[in-house]
């Protein structure tokens, strides 16, 4: 039998020609995988390509109809997510698996608590968990409760986790969706620590970028098969992307070319306890302001204050040359402004709730006939969005939870455009989203600003901020830390030296 | 690209279909021989007097006082008359008016033709007994209605008696409804039946007792109701303003409205009210029984509010996910204190329908309807996590309870074991909601 080197050791684990299929769906069709010891797989595609349905069947969450899944050679049937475990898989989510009112320490041996005499032995407990954390070179203290943590701390409570349970074999879902720069470099280091000890780690992520940097090898996924696989040396980021959406990729951020107009809403001195001191900004009509800064700097907190979900301490706020005091968000619904929360899943959308019902919840007086609601109305109100913004569902009364991402961004963007707001802050909108769907989702910004509406945009991803923005403010801590006028000329090393408020490169 | 209607799901449908199982088995098993009443049997009677009596002699139309049989024989005795057949008379009221109209007949030495009857009147020792007791009579009839098989389960007077078991805990369950569908829950509603009955009691009380007019028994079943309505305001407030959990809160207001109601009574039940404190449950509107009429207006109304207006909608968003509702611009503070607010002014109008149901008002009244008003919310189909609930499939809940403990009672089922069965019932209804929203029980087996 001819094989290369790599072929002729056993691969820790292998799946073969994985099939499931849901009512009415076949999420996979045959998907094959490899994955060898020390070695980091990156896993992408696109949103609904499979890589969820995938990584739960690894996880004893679903069971496939067909197809064989070997660990370390050995055939498998992971038929619960304890037997899973107990192969030396571990499996960190999206949504962590942390009881929040729990310590580290408590989090990470529940389920297989050290006792001693038939009592929990917390000592112990805490002394092994300070080791794992030393392991991993986070200095986090085991009886801090979660919920205090940050969410990178969180991550390694996950991970050392698994490293206490043994695991071999560790899949990552978009494990940097919500961290910093710094915070993913660490991850990064992290990880490879993990392959030196010998651990594999299958890595999904949307951010191609950190697929490159960390996986030895990359298998695509498209529509619930595997489309691609290669050596990441191999490949170029342009060829992924042409597996992903099954076509060539345009430029990632289209060009737009708008005239501003006068000042629509201007900021001063807006403060709330220490997340946002003293913020002071302008946005004018046809603008993309690009808001930028590490996360905790108070991004999100502004944006909240602008929108009156949180009052403010002190500052003022002039819409259109009038001073308006924003007490609540109904206020600020009303005067035009709307915000699109970076946590679609709990502040954006009533998830249980159809794509319709949450489409019309702004939007009720406008489809009242004299005390009753229209429901022919605010469902044809609705296709036309569907149709203009490409929203893709099958029914508009199925549950809003049930589609991906994007279209989820789309429903919340389609009840504001309805609303006929004027300002837009978008937290965070392309976050969790695939390639396709974040390119629509810039399309839409920028004909946002064309029909003369202001956007102001917080991103954590510095290539978003700076390829859409016309302006970017960066904060810091709390405070506007500076300013970028033209941000078409900004580099990311400019944005960023901002928001660490140190050099970062000797210039 | 269409839109179902989704305010109709399949676990309503499996609902309706689980009260009409219900509804055949009891059926089925209290299928009983049963005499003949309604226009057939009249209709018989009628043919029976005209055609096969002699004209010669007299006839009795005999109905026992106060029972169907009474309206039957009015109802012959009307037609018969009225198709000119002479010397007929009609005797309503106990064994006693029967002999007394037989010895008239006697003292005037007429002939008796016959005598038709049907009902409680048919087993009267009295008729068997005319052979011995008046020899002068010869070669008369006693005519009833032929028999007919039918379940005492589907007899009127069954079917009336469940929607008057059930009307009050049908009606707080609206309130109960809204409040579980914003993901809360409300206690308080038993102790407010209580409450809202000695108020409206105390009213009347004062106002003449026995001799009050109409207007003050309106008066006073407003009043009570309307105090339930602010408790509930209250209650609601609490909630919004203060986010205490409203468990905690109810589970206080239910303490303190049971108190009101002691202290406002001195710890006395008040059965001194007028005959036009019954009308509210016992009369009739058309000839359809008034709780009827009300159950099936105020469902009419809480549905439609629900599904087709604004602050409906409003309700299942604060429920699905308040932090969203809000952020999307809904008042939820002032949703929150509507739901407790119609709550409480339903507890209030249940205890008004109780009050004149029972014809007093007693302080100790209404223990743990609360747990059935939520029982019946809860079996049908409303989500304990808040979201989603539909009205008409708490109508349906309150049903099933009412004709589960109605076909016990027929079968003859001791309530001890009742109490059982109820209780299982709702613990297996649950379980079936939970399967279906999880797609099947294996899954739910599974802990999927």
């Amino acid at each position: 039998m001819p094989a290369t080197v790599a072929d002729s050791r056993t691969p820790v684990l292998e799946m073969k020609e994985i099939v499931k299929t849901f009512p009415g769906v076949k999420a996979l069709k045959g998907v094959s995988l490899k994955l060898q010891k020390g070695e980091a797989l990156g896993l992408v595609g696109e949103n609904g390509a499979g890589k969820s349905t995938l990584i739960k069947t690894l996880g004893g969450v679903h069971l496939p109809e067909s197809g064989e899944i070997r660990v370390g050679g050995q055939c498998v049937s992971l038929t619960t997510p304890s037997v899973s475990q107990s192969r030396g898989i571990a499996i960190i989510y999206q949504e962590f698996n942390l009881a929040p009112n729990l310590t580290a320490s408590e989090n990470l041996f529940l389920g297989k608590e050290v006792t001693r005499h038939g009592f929990i032995n917390h000592s112990r407990e805490e002394d092994l968990t300070r080791e794992l954390f030393h392991r991993l070179g986070m200095d986090i203290d085991p009886r801090a409760k979660c919920r205090d943590l940050t969410v990178a701390e969180q991550q390694t409570v996950e991970i050392a986790r698994a490293l206490a349970a043994d695991a071999q074999i560790i899949v990552m879902d978009e494990p940097t969706a919500a961290l910093s720069k710094q915070e993913v470099d660490k991850l990064l280091a992290i990880i490879e620590d993990l392959k030196r000890e010998g651990i594999s780690i299958i890595y999904i992520s949307h951010r191609l970028e950190e697929v490159f940097a960390i996986a030895d090898r990359i298998t695509v996924l498209r529509d619930g098969e595997s489309v691609g696989e290669s050596a990441t040396a191999d490949v170029s980021k342009n060829q992924l992307i042409e597996w992903m959406v099954g076509r060539p990729m345009e430029e990632e951020f289209p060009k737009r070319k708008v005239d501003r107009g006068p000042v629509c809403l201007k900021v001063e001195g807006l403060s709330r306890g220490r997340a946002v001191q003293d913020v002071s900004f302008e946005l004018r009509e046809g603008e993309v302001l690009g808001l930028a800064g590490l996360v905790g700097s108070g991004r999100t907190e502004t944006a909240r204050l602008l929108f009156g979900a949180d009052p403010a301490d002190s500052g003022s706020i002039f819409l259109k040359g009038a001073k308006i005091d924003l007490g609540n968000p109904r206020d600020s619904i009303e005067r035009g402004i709307c915000l699109l929360t970076e946590d679609r899943k709990e502040q954006g959308l009533i998830l249980i709730h159809s794509s319709v019902e949450n489409f019309g919840l702004p939007n009720l007086k406008e489809f009242q006939k004299n005390v009753f609601i229209d429901q022919g109305t605010e469902v044809d109100a609705f296709k036309g969005y569907v149709n203009s913004l490409k929203i893709r569902l099958s029914n508009p009364s199925r549950k809003v939870g049930e589609l991906s991402g994007g279209n989820q961004q789309k429903v919340v963007l389609a009840k504001w455009l309805q609303r006929n707001a004027d300002i837009f802050i978008f937290d965070e909108p392309t976050r969790g989203i695939d390639v396709g769907a974040k390119y629509e989702i810039y399309l839409l910004i920028n004909q946002l600003v064309k029909g003369g509406k202001s956007v102001l945009l917080i991103s954590s991803e510095l290539p978003e901020v700076i390829g859409m923005s016309d302006r970017i403010i960066v904060m810091k801590e709390g405070r506007i830390q500076g300013e970028v006028n033209d941000a078409q000329r900004a580099s990311q090393e400019e944005v960023l030296e901002l928001a660490l408020g140190e050099q970062v490169l000797a210039k | 690209m269409r839109l179902k209607p989704s305010n109709f799901g399949l676990g309503e449908y499996g609902m309706v279909l689980a009260l009409i199982g219900l509804c055949v088995l009891f059926s089925v098993l209290t299928l009983n021989r049963q005499s003949g009443e309604g226009i057939a049997a009249e209709r018989e009677l009628t043919k029976v007097v005209l055609d096969q009596f002699p004209a010669d002699r007299a006839v009795l139309v005999v109905g026992a006082e106060n029972t169907s049989s009474a309206t039957m024989a009015e109802n012959v005795y009307a037609s018969v008359v009225s198709a000119n057949r002479e010397n007929v008379r009609l005797v309503v009221g106990g064994p006693r008016d029967l002999r007394d109209a037989l010895d008239e007949l006697v003292a005037e030495s007429g002939g008796l033709a016959g005598i038709v009857t049907g009902g409680d009147a048919s087993k009267w020792l009295v008729l068997e007994q005319i052979e011995q007791n008046y020899p002068a009579f010869d070669s008369f009839k006693i005519v009833v209605p032929s028999e007919r098989l039918w379940p005492d389960f589907l007899k009127a007077s069954n079917l009336l008696a469940i929607v008057e078991r059930i009307v009050v805990i049908a009606i707080i369950a609206i309130g109960m409804t809204m409040v579980i569908i914003t993901a809360g829950i409300d206690l308080s509603v038993g102790s407010l039946i209580a409450l809202s009955a000695v108020i409206g009691a105390t009213v009347v009380k004062h106002m003449g007792g026995p001799e009050a007019s109409g207007w003050a028994v309106v008066l006073g079943f407003f009043a009570g109701t309307i105090s339930c309505g602010l408790i509930g305001m209250f209650a609601g407030g609490l909630v919004s303003r203060f986010k205490v959990a409203a468990f905690i809160v109810t589970l206080g207001i239910m303490m303190m409205a049971r108190g009101l109601a002691f202290m406002t009574t001195g710890g006395f039940s008040i059965d001194q009210v007028p005959d036009s404190f019954v009308w509210l449950a016992q009369g009739r509107l058309w000839g359809i029984p008034n709780t009827v009429i009300l159950l099936a207006v105020v469902y009419s109304i809480a549905h439609v509010f629900m599904s087709h207006t604004r602050y409906g909608r409003y309700i299942y968003a604060v429920g699905g996910n308040a932090e969203a509702a809000r952020l999307t611009g809904v008042p939820v503070g002032t949703v929150i204190v509507l739901v407790y607010t119609v709550s409480g002014l339903a507890a209030g109008l249940g205890g008004c329908l109780q009050a004149s149901l029972v014809r007093a008002a007693a302080p100790n009244m209404a223990n743990m309807y609360e747990l059935y008003v939520i029982a019946a919310v809860v079996v049908g189909g409303t989500s304990l996590s808040g979201g989603s609930g539909r009205m008409f499939g708490t109508l349906i809940g309150a049903f099933i309870i009412a004709v589960i403990q109605n076909g016990m009672n027929l079968l003859g089922i001791k309530s001890y074991a009742q109490m059982f069965t109820l209780g299982a019932v709702i613990v297996l209804a649950v379980l079936l909601d939970k399967a279906r929203q999880n797609g099947g029980f294996r899954r739910l087996l599974r802990g999927g």
